[in-house]
């Protein structure tokens, strides 16, 4: 497989938002607004492409008995590191996602990507899976946000586009992100079989 | 009161499987079985990640560390329960199969171990905080397992079959659930607290 077939496998075949259902956590529950969601999904991306490549070099070097643990090890101590850039460059982001950046540790994808990926491939193909899934996921969760942000707010990216008579709350809130990713997962389903 | 407080709000008002999300199972007892691991593995998560701050973070200030400590006990405390369960309940341990080593990467764990410090709980708090989220959880669960066996029976749309209708319905159930909002406010009035 080259870089451009392993980036487009991770975006479309393999979206972890609509196709393998991972990472529904932070895909609920941080996708209010177009922004908020996007800034998941970039936080996501980073962190998967770092524990991509150190997984995948160390995969030689580790026992198979303890390579759930070594792997969660790595992945917390990347999303620590990722935990404190935001913390001190991007206070907004940090107060808007706040909980949802500790909790990138426990995101499926991550380790799924790990077992499934990086702990069978080289480094580079794993570096280039982990740009794939993770503008996959990325793409996901703003286009969620996107939905939830037109319909609740009635803004996109905080441009107001319809007027305050027509939000729907509801969108906003978590009932919201269930229906509209419920809509947008009979979308994708009915695209993909056509 | 302000533990019934927290007690009554965790169960119903911020139940927290609602704004996550988990399909595990499609059948009541599997998810009464899987509720009652989530519980215990939640409240033992918590006093240990709770002393381990305030005894071991806090104590040494190394609260940075607070994310790859925390996974860690997680991840151990599933492991030991899943020893016990393959011990004491064969069955239920068949029936649970992957989803067990899972709770791990479910957020509820880490995020209520977080949430506790956060919030700055004491001892006792916390445990009544992780407790009645496990039976929060277990009641969202148990309930949307309900509605899965329903959908079992009915006939849906092509595009919207699988985890498109489950997310609308886990929307309607969020949304139930809204009705309770306010009711943490009322029982603050009520006892006095505000």
């Amino acid at each position: 497989m080259n870089a451009i077939q392993i980036i487009k496998n991770g975006i479309i075949k393999e979206n972890p938002t609509f196709v393998l259902m991972l990472g529904m956590c932070p895909t609920l529950a941080t996708t209010t607004s177009a922004i908020n969601g996007m800034s998941m999904g970039l936080a996501t991306m980073a962190v998967l492409i770092c524990t991509n490549v150190v997984i995948s070099c160390l995969k030689s070097v580790t026992p198979d008995k303890v390579r759930i643990p070594v792997f969660i090890v790595v992945i917390a101590a990347f999303v620590t590191m990722l935990q404190l850039v935001i913390k001190a460059f991007l206070p907004d982001i940090d107060a808007a996602l706040g909980l949802f950046i500790p909790l990138i540790v426990v995101n499926c994808i991550i380790l799924g990507r790990a077992e499934a990926f990086a702990a069978k491939n080289s480094p580079i193909a794993s570096l280039f899976d982990g740009i794939g899934i993770g503008l996959g996921f990325t793409l996901g969760l703003t286009l969620l946000g996107i939905c939830r942000e037109l319909l609740g707010s009635g803004s996109i990216f905080g441009f107001t586009l319809l007027p305050e008579t027509t939000n729907i709350l509801l969108f906003v809130l978590p009932p919201g992100a269930f229906i509209t990713l419920g809509f947008l997962i009979a979308i994708v389903n009915k695209l993909r079989k056509a | 009161m302000e533990y019934i407080l927290i007690f009554i709000s965790a169960i119903f008002v911020n139940n927290i499987v609602l704004s996550q999300f988990l399909g595990v199972s499609k059948k009541i007892d599997t998810s009464l079985g899987m509720s009652a691991a989530v519980a215990f593995v939640l409240t033992l998560a918590t006093i240990v990640t709770w002393c381990v701050q305030k005894y071991v973070l806090d104590a040494f200030g190394l609260q940075y560390l607070q994310t790859i400590a925390f996974i860690l006990v997680i991840a151990s405390l599933v492991q030991m329960v899943e020893i016990v369960l393959k011990k004491v309940s064969p069955a239920l341990y068949q029936a649970l199969g992957i989803f067990l080593p899972l709770i791990t990467t479910n957020c509820a764990v880490l995020g209520v171990a977080i949430l506790c410090i956060q919030k700055d709980y004491d001892l006792l708090q916390s445990v009544i905080y992780a407790f009645s989220t496990a039976i929060g959880f277990g009641l969202a669960l148990t309930v949307f397992a309900g509605m899965r066996e329903q959908l079992e029976l009915v006939k849906i749309p092509k595009g919207m079959q699988g985890m498109a209708i489950v997310m609308l319905s886990a929307g309607l159930l969020s949304l139930a659930f809204m009705g309770f909002s306010g009711v943490d406010g009322g029982l603050k009035l009520l006892f006095g607290l505000d």
